[in-house]
């Protein structure tokens, strides 16, 4: 499985860490809503298709990423930055070289 | 300055290797900087880190992800949003960016003794590094004086393109000695020499 990196190109699945669902909304730390908590720690979309998940490219450039995998034939749909700010300047393979 | 010792020194062992007999296709070295430095913006403040370096090495860096230049004494590239490594041959690099590089712009690491710095060379260098990392080192994809950072076997390097057949790669001193005999392994089949 290949993973895009928006700054480091294709790079092998081998290079990055999976750091969760990123559908995920994290509460307010102060927050007492026991239910937003639990839903937070446990409850998951499992999706068999397309899923919104976090990576760490910890063997690169170690940026967090976003990225939309299929569950179903691991296909990577898009990758992008989970911090915006920085731009995509790495060369895609289906774009080409230029 | 305290003198610093290589991690390399008990097996780096000058001459020819494996199988020379027609020709050396592989020259590795350690090339010692003096500096080696790790420089991070701020998000928001890469082109003015971009202008420091250009003030403190002289050196101009290329638009683009992983983009770096050389000049065969200082060396710049990026290897993360925002994020360069500064190599250069003398030493006190860190303390001139501590002034160029103010606390509003970023922050300045010195790795100098936390890096060893090997490099490969000759015609066969592409080769054997494609045996180590699964990135493209063909000259049109990875171009002189541009990096990239990737991984041998969970071991962090860092390896910068110095000529058209000449790569330096940065690894953590302590796995310097494991990487370097593996690099000596691999090259064994094309014949190199030590230096």
């Amino acid at each position: 499985m290949l993973i895009t990196c928006p700054y480091c190109g294709p790079r092998d699945v081998i290079e990055f860490t999976y750091q969760g669902d990123g559908n995920r909304e994290r509460p307010q730390p102060a927050s007492q809503n026991l239910d937003a908590w639990n839903a937070y720690v446990y409850d998951r979309l499992n999706p068999a298709g397309d899923h919104n998940e976090i990576w760490q490219h910890s063997g690169g450039c170690r940026a967090h990423l976003r990225v939309v995998r299929n569950t179903l034939t691991h296909e990577i749909s898009s990758t992008a930055f989970a911090r915006g700010g920085h731009k995509s300047t790495a060369r895609h393979k289906a774009e080409g070289k230029s | 300055m305290v003198e610093r010792q290589s991690p390399l020194e008990p097996v780096l062992q000058a001459g020819s290797h494996g199988n020379f007999e027609h020709g050396v296709d592989i020259i590795l070295s350690e090339t010692q900087p003096g500096s080696i430095v790790q420089l991070a913006a701020w998000p928001g403040e890469e082109r003015r880190l971009i202008s420091g370096i250009r003030t403190v090495t002289g050196l101009a860096l290329p638009d683009g992800a992983g983009g770096g230049s050389t000049d065969g004494v200082k060396s710049v590239f990026g290897f993360a949003p925002g994020k360069f490594t500064v190599v250069d041959e003398a030493e006190g690099l860190a303390s001139a960016f501590a002034g160029v590089v103010t606390p509003a712009i970023g922050t300045v690491t010195d790795l100098s003794h936390g890096r060893t710095a090997i490099r490969i060379a000759g015609p066969k260098a592409e080769w054997v590094l494609a045996k180590f990392f699964a990135i493209d080192f063909a000259l049109p994809a990875f171009p002189v004086g541009a990096g990239r950072s990737t991984v041998h076997h969970d071991v962090f390097a860092q390896i910068q393109r110095t000529g058209a057949d000449q790569f330096d790669i940065y690894v953590f001193r302590s796995f310097a000695r494991s990487f370097w005999k593996a690099l000596c392994h691999a090259s064994e089949e094309v014949g190199y020499e030590v230096q």
